[in-house]
């Protein structure tokens, strides 16, 4: 008996995804009508977190290198960001709704917003976190405050920015469906207008799976792009062996060292 | 004096290259970090700054590139005060390193090195080209042009900010406690290496450190900073050991600066023994011709190439049959060994005290034994010093 109830339910419950997905095919998008269907949605959803999270790192990048170089500015704009992001993002798309319309700014504007929040104190502590002997070798070196910037620190932060980056990418990507209350929103309309309005449960969960693996996906990405823009962060075992100097430092020559001079004075003074 | 001092004037008649002017620092909080500096660096010697912490060396080293800005008096280079240069420009003129390398995370071995060349405007192949000469030069292995600074072991690391500073060829070589970060093993190999190298390059060096016994090892003169940033004494390494002109500069140099003035007398003034060093295949009895029988309490015992094998004292000799090759016996560790050619007294008298048998081994560049010491001769040695 139990068995069988087991069976039933597991029948059920595969029953359920096959008709969510078959939903979700069916939906997916409609030859002659490309404003139709999911995909459509898809790509909104993708514009509108992409250009946001874009928008977002094109002004943390100045505003942080600016609150790096002139400290006192820091403390006054991280508290405007921290204000800013306290608003209900509901209510900020209603707020410039009657400025933009219903253009993608209306979301655009308030998620880049929001993005800075995250952004901003990754950019600001990639910077303050480059080794001070490091700065002063590019001051020594002759590096312009500006060149020093763009050359030496800010590369330097890039794992810290990217770091950022994914926290903001996920919150973004995720919240971008709320938009959806101003007519916006990409897959939240799916959810919202198809899904609750309508007490049907396919277009939720497609709804949800496909923004969880969007915004999987683009945290492959951003993984993806960290490896090939930090080649020097690499930690791959065989060659990164940071411990090389301890190494040295006990006097065992390892074959990198190049051991004559050091074997030598070690056994003569 | 070492021979790196070769002087190469370069525009005649050898100008004094780094003039200190009453230079001074005074931080707005009253602080002084250096009250007043007159010195004279001269051109092509490895001047060295020490002192103790807060005594205003690094402060004043920095002033040369402009690093830090004098509050009073005027730095010259050459005879031209350096406030009137740019000071990116006037930087790309003087090498520089620093402790811990400050080498960029980001950049490989190769264009860290090129990094100089590069803000010069160089082509980026004439730029790279230049910077595996220098890896050359300070000792790197080409295969370790693409790694990445945290791949490298902090002596090489420091290699590498040696040859960064002299990739642009400057003729001003700035080191800023450059090896205090290192063990002393390495430390010693990268003073080797800077001694080698000052010798082919000739630059002008100053070198700051608050180590006396690096500045005694690498300087040509020694400027000894007080707290409070005042200079206590201006002098060659030999002088300052023999006369230190108050109590601090005594109390810096420590309390052994007689044994430190024993690096600047030859160990090729002694005399060595030859007749207790035995070969290998020599027999026992052989040996007891001048130790034992003979009056001498140790022999030292040589391979076929004249390689140090280790001790043998009169009462073991005395105590083996005879016909017995010296190589087979067991033998007391030789310890230490100075160069006849190059080391000094206070190597040949650090090899005694550690040797077992009392005695220091002395040998060629190749590790051959020349001979022994006795401590009869080497004390006769340190006591000529001292008259």
């Amino acid at each position: 008996m139990i068995a069988a109830e087991g069976g039933d339910w597991a029948l059920g419950a595969w029953e359920w995804v096959v008709r969510v997905t078959e939903w979700g095919t069916a939906n997916w998008s409609y030859p002659g009508e490309p404003d139709r269907g999911i995909r459509p949605l898809v790509l909104e959803h993708m514009r509108l977190s992409y250009l946001s999270i874009l928008i977002g790192l094109v002004i943390a990048l100045p505003l942080g290198l600016a609150c790096a170089r002139w400290r006192p500015l820091y403390p006054p704009v991280l508290t405007g960001v921290n204000v800013l992001y306290s608003i209900p993002s509901i209510a900020l798309f209603f707020l410039i709704l009657p400025y933009t319309g219903f253009s993608d700014w209306t979301a655009i504007v308030p998620l880049s917003l929001y993005t800075l929040v995250i952004l901003l104190p990754n950019v600001v502590d990639g910077l303050r976190q480059v080794p001070d002997h490091v700065r002063q070798a590019a001051v020594a070196m002759g590096f312009s405050p500006l060149r020093r910037l763009v050359a030496v620190e800010t590369p330097v932060a890039v794992p810290v920015i990217i770091a950022g980056l994914r926290v903001a990418s996920v919150a973004t990507i995720s919240m971008v469906s709320v938009a959806s209350l101003v007519g916006l929103g990409g897959l939240g309309q799916l959810i919202l207008s198809e899904g609750f309005r309508r007490q049907f449960d396919a277009p939720i969960v497609v709804g949800i799976v496909l923004v969880v693996l969007l915004a999987f996906v683009t945290d492959a990405l951003l993984v993806l792009a960290q490896y090939l823009l930090t080649p020097w962060a690499r930690g791959d075992g065989r060659r990164g062996r940071p411990r090389r100097g301890r190494t040295a430092a006990t006097g065992t020559p390892t074959a990198a060292v190049p051991p004559a001079p050091e074997q030598r004075t070690a056994g003569e003074r | 004096m070492p021979p790196g001092n070769t002087t190469r004037p370069p525009n005649g008649d050898d100008p004094a290259m780094i003039t200190f002017e009453g230079a001074a620092k005074v931080y707005p909080d009253g602080t002084v970090a250096v009250a007043g500096l007159d010195l004279t660096v001269e051109t092509a010697k490895t001047t060295v700054f020490v002192g103790p912490s807060g005594s205003g060396k690094t402060t004043s080293l920095r002033m040369i590139n402009r690093m830090v800005e004098p509050t009073g008096g005027t730095v010259r280079i050459d005879g031209a005060d350096i406030r009137e240069q740019d000071p990116s420009r006037l930087r790309r003129s003087i090498g520089y390193v620093i402790q811990q390398a400050g080498l960029f995370p980001h950049r490989t071995v190769l264009d860290n090195i090129a990094t100089v060349p590069l803000l010069l405007g160089w082509r980026r192949g004439k730029a790279r080209a230049r910077a595996a000469e220098l890896m050359e030069l300070v000792g790197l292995e080409p295969a370790q042009a693409k790694r990445y600074p945290h791949q490298l072991s902090g002596g090489q690391q420091q290699r590498v900010g040696v040859a960064r500073a002299l990739a642009a060829d400057p003729p001003i070589l700035l080191m800023d406690e450059p090896f205090s970060a290192v063990d002393p093993i390495v430390r010693t190999s990268l003073q080797d290496e800077l001694i080698r190298l000052q010798r082919e390059l000739n630059k002008t060096i100053v070198f700051v450190t608050h180590d006396i016994d690096e500045a005694v090892r690498l300087g040509d003169r020694i400027a000894v900073f007080r707290p409070g940033g005042e200079l206590a004494q201006y002098d060659t390494p030999e002088r300052l050991l023999a006369e230190p002109v108050d109590g601090f500069v005594e109390s810096f140099i420590g309390y052994d600066r007689g044994v430190r003035r024993l690096s600047f007398f030859p160990a090729s003034a002694l005399s060595l023994r030859e007749d207790v060093v035995f070969d290998d295949e020599d027999r026992v009895e052989r040996a007891l011709t001048t130790v034992g029988d003979g009056g001498e309490p140790w022999a030292l015992v040589v391979d076929g190439d004249r390689l140090p094998m280790g001790w043998v004292s009169a009462a073991q000799l005395l105590r083996e049959p005879t016909g017995v090759p010296l190589g087979t016996l067991e033998l007391a560790p030789y310890g230490h060994t100075f160069d006849v050619g190059t080391d000094s007294l206070r190597a040949a008298l650090d090899a005694a005290v550690l040797s077992p048998a009392g005695r220091a081994v002395g040998v060629d560049d190749e590790g051959r034994v020349v001979g022994v010491v006795s401590q009869e001769d080497l004390g006769a040695a340190l006591w000529s010093v001292a008259e």
